[in-house]
């Protein structure tokens, strides 16, 4: 039978010879993963199974939530996690990245089975790997068994052609798919990517895609590895899985990226997704350039090549948060942080930063901030009055430098 | 038992605002279930109530806190057209019963329902009216069954499935 990358990943993991769409799985998992805000949640349930990880080099912890504490809630919450790593000798414990992308750095290989307390693990799929977010309890599960069930998902295609314009980038095409599908247009689904944009797509780019998979509310977001993805993971190897030309999808998409414009996604939800000529000259008070989705050095590249030399509107702070360390040391040798601090940016250590409204820059009641992140939820960044815009780092960046909602192309 | 109607997309940080989670106690969460979106809701649920919502109800991020609150608020189950796919595991691990209904739209808030687990049937009593629930899959059913993933893999395991 002709299978999806999906389906075979999934047979593999189980020890079958294949499965289809809507069989249930018990797969074993290569990574577990929870980062400081549902690591606790998932220690609790972990203990109640049993004491013991089923493996101390496959579960990983993250703070990356609330790095450093700011709060004594949150140093509470540290110090839980942080003994759990201690008793459980845990090799892989981080506070130098975001979670995603330190598994992306470190560990993820083709082929893998990863699963994360976070629902943006399915950004590591752009490594040809099944990586999927899930709950405390599972993870809990997981890190007791080295297992999870899986109900295996039917797929969608992605099949994106053509090259964008000037100006136009992975995020944008991804924001442009989540407004054409819905919040919730992908639900329990694979989200496959493929076609020559994305072959000719760096890696980094195909993570930003990735990423955004749960937004549509898709399980997992997958694109078979490549040269350039082997490339990008130096020495891990992996297993390569692709899709049979005869798989079958739920539903495929034919995308043609070469017209579209910098879109954004305006308040509250996701998938409200316009070209930012409908909003530009709306009033900002700050733009936030990092996350799991558009927080690696290209993405610093591009926003750096728009302010350097300049300085940011009077009025706006503009917070950069690189996404790990790797990117923030990547950042400061190619002199980007430099130009950005110049240009009057704030830059935070390598973490989520301000992305969950905890710290490092929230907002109050009647601000608008445009971010490079995933999500634009009411309340996500601070007062529940206070308006997100999502948009591309280009367009974050020229809005910095204009203080209102600025296409990139007029700027670069 | 009453029905508090939510609509469709209801995200996680709708029901638990990611500012509110620095916590794991089940009662400070309670205490904050809706808590800017419908702050009456805390202060009135009672016991056994349920949640009726349309599509994608709990998107959003993975935070298991967020049907730990409503279940610790009291809610008996949440019956929606759909549900998003890591909040239906959560709320499955955690033992808060979760209904799919096509037909949610004809429960208004405030209506007295009854769910008859065994049956899968909803009564909406102020309507007058049966609706059905689609069964779960027998082995999410088994872990319900069970009360959730902890139960499951210490009782039954992986291995005995
Ligand atoms: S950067 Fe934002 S979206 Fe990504 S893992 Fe952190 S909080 Fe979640």
């Amino acid at each position: 039978m002709a299978s999806t990358i999906t389906e075979k990943i999934l047979a593999h993991a189980s020890h079958q010879n294949e499965v289809a769409a809507g069989d249930f799985a018990i797969a074993d998992v290569n990574y577990v993963m929870a980062h400081d805000s549902t690591a606790p949640l998932a220690i609790e349930a972990f203990y109640s199974i049993t004491d013991k990880v089923f493996n101390k080099d496959k579960v990983i912890i993250v703070f990356d939530h609330f790095f450093p504490a700011p709060t004594v809630a949150g140093a509470t919450l540290h110090q839980k996690s942080r003994k759990f790593v201690a008793d459980q000798q845990l090799s892989g414990f981080f506070t130098n990245g975001v979670c995603h992308q330190l598994l992306v750095e470190k560990f993820v290989s083709p082929g893998d089975v990863v699963v994360g307390a976070d629902s943006h693990t399915c950004t590591e799929g752009a490594l040809g790997a099944f990586t999927t977010g899930l709950g405390s309890t599972d993870i809990g599960g997981s890190m007791a068994t080295g297992k999870c069930w899986f109900k295996v998902p039917e797929s969608l295609k992605f099949n994106l052609t053509g090259q964008t314009r000037k100006g136009v980038y992975a995020k944008d095409v991804i924001l442009s798919i989540i407004g054409d599908v819905g919040a919730d247009g992908a639900l329990y689904k694979a989200c496959e990517f493929t076609g020559d944009y994305v072959d000719n797509a760096t890696v980094s780019s195909r993570l930003t895609l990735c990423n955004m998979a749960i937004e549509m509310g898709g399980k997992n977001g997958i694109i078979e590895a490549d040269q350039k993805t082997l490339d990008f993971l130096g020495g891990r190897t992996g297993k390569i899985f692709r899709s049979d030309k005869e798989a079958s999808y739920k539903d495929e998409y034919e995308i043609e990226v070469g017209e579209l414009e910098p879109q954004v996604a305006l308040p509250a939800s996701v998938d409200n997704v316009k070209p930012v000529s409908a909003v530009e000259g709306r009033k900002i008070d700050q733009a936030f350039l990092g996350t799991c989705t558009n927080g690696r050095l290209e993405d610093i590249e591009v926003a750096t090549k728009i302010l350097k030399g300049k300085k940011i509107a009077r009025n706006v702070r503009l917070i950069v948060s690189p996404a790990s360390e790797d990117i923030y040391f990547a950042a400061l040798e190619e002199g980007y942080l430099e130009a950005l601090v110049k240009a009057g940016a704030t830059v935070c250590n390598a973490s989520c930063g301000p992305c969950i409204g905890r710290h490092e820059g929230v907002l109050c009641e009647g601000e608008t901030c445009v971010s490079s992140m995933n999500r634009n939820f009411t309340g996500r960044m601070g007062d529940p009055k206070a308006d997100i815009i999502l948009a591309s780092p280009a367009t974050v960046a020229a809005s910095a430098l204009t203080g209102k909602i600025a296409d990139p192309r007029d700027y670069m | 038992m009453r029905a508090w109607k939510f609509g469709d997309d209801i995200n996680t940080d709708i029901i638990t605002p990611g500012r509110y989670t620095v916590t794991t106690d089940k009662k400070r969460l309670s205490e904050i279930a809706f808590i800017e979106y419908r702050p009456e809701f805390v202060k009135q649920v009672k016991e056994g109530d349920v949640i009726v919502a349309g599509n994608n109800f709990g998107c959003g991020s993975s935070r298991e806190h967020s049907p730990v609150a409503i279940k610790a608020a009291g809610v008996g189950a949440v019956v929606a057209k759909s549900f998003a796919r890591i909040f239906f595991r959560n709320a499955i691990n955690i033992g808060l019963p979760l209904f799919v209904c096509e037909d949610t739209e004809k429960i208004d808030d405030g209506d007295a329902v009854e769910i008859d687990f065994k049956t899968g049937e909803i009564r909406d009593k102020t309507k007058g009216l049966v609706l059905k629930v689609k069964p779960l899959p027998p082995f999410m059913q088994k872990i319900v069954d069970r009360g959730g993933l902890v139960e499951f893999l210490r009782s039954d395991g992986y291995d005995n499935v």
